[in-house]
């Protein structure tokens, strides 16, 4: 080293070495960032409650604290949208981190609410008969016991429940939350793990067929860590080719608009092969938390092995926030690339709307099955995505919060069906159920036609919405594409209902729980939603396409 | 004041759904939520035809848009009401006669167990026929002619523990599944050759000319021609005429309120209606006028012969309907008459039948004519209020038949031609064929001696009055077939209130309209003197004697339902056995073949799924190969 760098070295130590004038106080708006604040909160309040509330009332405290919570957090959500925040006012908060606008808005709110209903199925505690004279749920009395051991047996018999549930639901609702609205990629990032982790950890924690859970965790946590890491090189070769995480910064990069170019940059800025890379992989990652296929493999092995009311929650809101925040990538970082990445989302939109409904035709596990619908329905959600409109992301809106509520419902009817083994999610014990409990097998029928998109269904509407913007996209192959799909995943939705009302019960057929008030006002809401949706479509259509603009 | 419309379909309807979602607790008072709902409806009524006599006529069209029904592209279908001279006309006849049968109902079904679903069906009925009349577009048309079938066939069927009753229901629905294609057809052919089905826009209003003479003249008939069948299969009109005489199997006030005053004649309402399509498709008119004089006889005849006295009613309406189709077929010089005949004989024959509920009703449910005889003495009030209706119906001077027969019957001859010459006749001819057929009901049922005998079980009826709340009804009815048609006729009220809708020609007319009294008072003495010789001055026989070729063949519907088996169903079993081999054979390989090879790659991408999570992530490291060599490969070409 020249003596000249050396001192080079020095002096610029020395100039660091200066006292700052000032630094600059990050501005937060807090009001506007309250819904994600309100969740993160309650979370933190349900540790204490883990820590500092006796046993016995744990669970109501628990529940009332998450309840309030994401009720005053929808609350807020609509305060804000009320107040212009998903319109005229809409801007990024949080010195560019996370955008407050219709999109975030729209989605949040979905969130929250499947986050309160998931909530009520979490806390069912009547469907199990009770063991040693306490209330069971679905949980696991000790996650930490081994399955089958003296710990476990002694941890049942002295009535715990595992009510970490709860804050650990909330944490990942805060994840959520934040998923979609994220401006930047450090921030989608870190959302991203902040609700994968507690999810992770929900799948674990069942409490029947505990193994199942457990390697259904296992494999979750393997598969996204993997995941997790592709796209975190994909933000890294997107920072190397923009200089910047920010998602303005690098549209503008993208466009060549970008004026202030940091020296330190130069070499690899502009390199279009970091910027088509890193734009894969990144988008890699969100198609595995999507569901579509080539990274759908998890799905139904984590879908059939979680507790039944953490699928339902998370098939949900994992694919609203997932889905959020892939439409936000696409249309405000990379629109001018469009033309790169719409050949490969159409590709993968059509091996997904086609490998899910082909091979749901063939499961005999009522969560499998889902669990491959839910695949199916992340390849008709993408064409609306690949139709890059106004009307693309409003119809994608649309079916978010329509196919959430439909999930909600349709796994917590899972949850009703029981026999000696807990629930029968076998098929063939499904058949008759029609006979046995004509109204439960009804609104499960209600459930699987909205799926299967008949009209006057929530998903009728969901589906015409986006298979319109994704034709009017000019993407009429995709559209094909996607009715024939619809009409094979209608074969095994459709077979479903016949097993239920067309079978011959089984003498030993399972039983059909009585569910407390909570799962019930699930049920009831997935089902009114169901129906309004599909009845009266055009005031939500018109609420999401309001709410249809990004903020950039 | 326009916004009273959609009440009155509104009222009937919420009616409906107390009734029908009400369940027990209802039971006791269900008739009077019932009736009081139906009267609801025609209150609602009078106020809006007090509002629109306050109008001049070309003011007297309301209209009201509840909102958009479908709108998808160009197709767009509204949920809107159109109340006119017209629909004013239809509104007051259902919601009057309605209103009278429902009360009526209190009493004839007063043992029923069913009844609070009785009285939500007919509140059902009276919604959809509301909705039928005042619709301001074709599609929701449709909805209420679905509505009032529904509703037809519920009630005929009402007393489903009968076979017979479930028979006819479902054979009236059949038939008139027939019509209702010819309908959605129609409208069909109405959207793709003029763009819309709504009526503003299609047959014109008021200082404007509607598009639906713009055509080429096929398709014009082709549109008259589904409207036709519509209408024959809704009204009972030869080839679909079959199902009416069994619908009788249904409780009498249905009889009276459906299949004869109101729901029958929405097939007249839809020829009127669509005047302008008619009058642009004179094809299409002959037809109408062809099937009007067919169907006009036909039921006369077969009226003639039966003894079940409510199809011999039922043959008689099918004729009434006739002539009010052949009026509607002969264009703007019958549509005024049409719509006079149907108000006139909406009173007269829910009077007959209401009468012929009341006889029922005191003879054990017997409906056998030459089971009944001298009940005059035993039910004085139905004796009197079944006699003027039946003086109306035969057109007995001074009475409501009188006038609006008279009119078609003039009208017909006024088509000119040799067309007029002949529809004129068969006009006449009918009318002396209804005044034998109803001299027959009426001396077998009220005169001669007693004729009944204890049934099976040794009960002998003990004829009777009916309670009030039956014969209330009747004198209003009475009221109605007596006077209706002198106020209508006198300083051609009717035709000054129903011009301004329907248009009005004169026509040429060969001969004077006193010419045609003349001659169809001397028929109708004729007629009902016949039927004195046969039946007044001998006794009737207790059981049938076995009569002329012709007797036999109208007892059998003229064999009408040996036709339609012998011809549709026979035909339609080989057309289905047909289509089952190909369907099996053909689509059904096809299809199975398809699902099969489905099914096959579903077996063997499953395989795929073999739960380690290494092949799992090797997948996933494969298909991020895949997207990303995709990706440059995308920008390289």
């Amino acid at each position: 080293m020249s003596a000249s760098a050396v001192h080079s070295l020095w002096t610029t130590a020395a100039t660091a070495a200066e006292p700052i004038s000032k630094i600059n106080a990050p501005k937060i708006e807090y009001g506007q960032l309250s819904p994600t604040l309100i969740v993160i909160g309650a979370a933190v309040i349900g540790v204490l409650v883990e820590a500092f509330v006796p046993r016995k009332s744990r669970y109501y405290a628990q529940v009332f604290v998450a309840v309030v919570a994401l009720a005053a957090a929808f609350a807020a959500v609509v305060a804000l949208a009320a107040g212009g925040y998903g319109t005229t006012k809409a801007h990024i908060a949080a010195m560019g981190a996370i955008a407050v606008d219709g999109p975030s808005l729209f989605l949040q709110g979905t969130i929250l609410l499947a986050g309160i209903l998931g909530v009520f199925t979490f806390a069912e505690r009547r469907l199990d008969p009770e063991a040693h004279g306490n209330r069971v749920d679905s949980f696991a009395a000790q996650a930490a016991s081994v399955p089958g051991s003296d710990s476990e047996k002694a941890a049942v018999k002295a009535g715990f429940t595992t009510t970490e549930v709860f804050p650990l639901l909330l944490f990942a609702i805060s994840g959520m939350l934040v998923f979609p609205s994220a401006n930047d990629l450090l921030t989608l990032f870190i959302a991203l793990e902040v609700f994968s982790l507690p999810l992770y950890l929900l799948c674990a924690v069942a409490r029947r067929k505990r193994l199942m859970s457990q390697e259904a965790a296992v494999k979750y946590f393997l598969l996204g860590a993997f995941a997790s890491a592709f796209t975190l090189f994909g933000i890294a070769l997107l920072y190397g080719y923009a200089g910047s995480v920010s998602y303005a910064t690098i549209a503008h990069v993208v466009d060549g608009t970008v004026t202030n170019v940091d020296p330190a940059l130069a070499g690899t800025m502009g390199n279009d092969v970091l910027l088509l890379i890193g734009m894969a992989l990144i988008v890699m990652g969100l198609l595995f938390k999507v569901g579509a296929v080539p990274f759908h493999m998890w799905t139904p092995d984590v879908y059939q092995g979680a507790p039944t009311p953490v699928t339902g929650f998370m098939a949900a809101a994992t694919k609203v926030a997932a889905f959020g925040a892939l439409l936000r990538l696409l249309y405000v970082v990379l629109p001018g690339l469009r033309w790169d990445w719409r050949p490969v989302m159409w590709a993968v939109a059509i091996v997904t709307m086609l490998g899910g409904a082909i091979v749901a035709i063939t499961q005999t596990d009522i969560k499998r099955l889902l669990a491959y619908s839910s695949i199916a329905h992340a390849g008709f959600i993408l064409a609306g995505v690949i139709a890059t409109s106004p009307d693309g992301v409003s119809s994608v809106l649309f079916y978010l919060a329509a196919y959430s509520f439909v999930t909600i419902g349709a796994f917590a009817v899972v949850t009703l069906v029981r026999d000696a083994g807990g629930e029968a999610t076998h098929l063939s014990k499904w058949a008759g159920l029609g006979r046995r409990s004509p109204l439960v097998a009804a609104v499960f029928a209600v459930f699987l036609l909205s799926f299967a998109g008949i009209p006057l269904t929530s998903g009728f509407a969901g589906k015409f919405a986006v298979f319109k913007a994704a034709a009017e996209g000019g993407a009429g192959v995709l559209v094909v594409v996607g009715v024939l799909s619809s009409a094979i995943a209608a074969f095994f939705y459709i077979r479903v209902i016949v097993l239920m009302f067309f079978s011959e019960p089984k003498p030993e057929g399972p039983t059909v729980a009585v569910p407390s008030p909570l799962t019930t006002t699930a049920i009831a809401v997935g089902v009114a939603v169901t129906l309004v949706l599909g009845v009266a479509p055009q005031y939500f259509l018109n609420l999401a396409s309001q709410a249809g603009v990004f903020v950039r | 004041m326009e916004n009273l419309i959609a009440l009155l379909v509104a009222a009937p309807l919420l009616g409906a759904v107390v009734l029908l979602c009400g369940g027990r607790r209802l039971d006791a008072v269900g008739q009077w939520i019932g009736t009081a709902f139906a009267a609801t409806s025609f209150v609602i009524a009078a106020v809006l035809f007090a509002d629109m006599l306050g109008k001049g006529p070309e003011d007297r069209t309301f209209t009201q848009h509840l909102y958009s029904w479908i709108a998808v592209g160009d197709f767009r279908a509204d949920v809107g009401f159109q109340l006119d001279q017209l629909s004013m006309t239809f509104v007051l006849l259902i919601t009057g006669v309605g209103s009278l049968i429902h009360l009526y109902s209190v009493g004839y079904m007063e043992h029923d167990e069913r009844r609070r679903r009785f009285f939500g069906y007919l509140n059902l009925f009276l919604a959809a026929m509301l909705l039928l009349v005042l619709a301001d577009n074709y599609l929701l048309l449709y909805v209420g002619w679905e509505g009032v079938g529904l509703a037809s066939y519920l009630l005929i069927g009402f007393w489903q523990h009968k076979p017979s009753a479930a028979t006819a229901a479902k054979k009236a629905f059949l038939v008139n599944r027939v019509g209702d294609m010819g309908l959605s057809i129609a409208i069909m052919l109405m959207f793709t050759t003029f763009g819309t089905f709504a009526f503003g826009p299609l047959l014109g209003s008021e200082g404007h000319q509607g598009v639906a003479g713009d055509a080429t003249q096929g398709k014009l008939t082709a549109i008259a021609l589904m409207l036709l069948l519509a209408a024959c299969g809704k009204s009972a009109q030869v080839p679909l005429q079959s199902w009416l005489g069994d619908a009788m199997e249904g409780p009498t006030p249905v009889s009276a309120l459906i299949h004869a005053a109101t729901m029958v004649t929405a097939g007249v309402y839809l020829i009127v209606r669509s005047a302008a399509v008619f009058n642009a498709a004179p094809d299409a008119q002959l037809v109408v006028t062809v099937v009007g004089g067919v169907t006009l006889l036909f039921g006369a005849i077969v009226g003639c012969a039966k003894d079940d006295i409510k199809k011999a009613l039922a043959g008689s309406t099918m004729s009434q309907i006739g002539y009010m189709v052949l009026a509607a077929g002969l264009g703007p010089i019958g549509y005024v008459w049409a719509i006079m005949h149907l108000v006139t004989h909406g009173f007269f024959k829910a009077g007959l039948f209401l009468g012929a509920g009341s006889v029922m009703h005191g003879m054990n449910d017997e409906v056998d004519m030459r089971k009944f005889g001298g009940l005059r003495k035993y039910m004085p009030i139905t004796f009197v209020t079944f006699g003027l209706g039946y003086l109306a119906i035969i057109g007995f001077p001074g009475l409501s038949g009188f006038f609006s027969k008279d009119k078609i019957i003039e009208a017909a001859f006024a088509k000119g031609g040799t067309e007029g010459w002949i529809l004129g006749s068969v006009a006449l001819l009918g009318a002396a064929i209804t005044a034998y057929y109803m001299t027959r009901v009426m001396i077998m049922t009220f005169f001669g001696e007693k004729r009944w005998q204890p049934d099976a079980d040794g009960h002998e009826p003990h004829p009777h009055e009916s309670p009030r709340s039956m014969t209330i009804p009747m004198i209003v009815l009475a009221f109605g077939s007596v006077f209706a048609g002198a106020y209508f006729s006198i300083g051609d009220r009717f035709l000054h209130w129903l011009e301004p809708v329907t248009g009005h020609s004169e026509g040429d007319s060969p001969v004077s309209a006193l010419t045609v009294t003349l001659a169809t008072m001397v028929l109708l003495v004729v007629g009902a003197g016949i039927a004195y010789l046969q039946y007044g001055r001998s006794s009737v026989p207790v059981v049938a004697p076995r009569g002329s070729l012709l007797t036999r063949a109208a007892r059998r519907d003229l064999y009408q339902d040996d036709f339609n088996h012998v011809v549709l169903v026979r035909g339609g079993e080989h057309l289905t056995r047909s289509l089952v081999y190909v369907d099996h054979t053909l689509v059904d390989g096809v299809v199975n073949g398809t699902a099969a090879s489905v099914g096959g790659l579903s077996g063997r991408l499953r395989k795929l799924q073999n739960g380690y999570v290494r092949s799992y992530a090797v997948s996933m490291f494969g298909g991020a190969a895949i997207i990303v060599a995709a990706t440059l490969l995308m920008r390289a070409v």
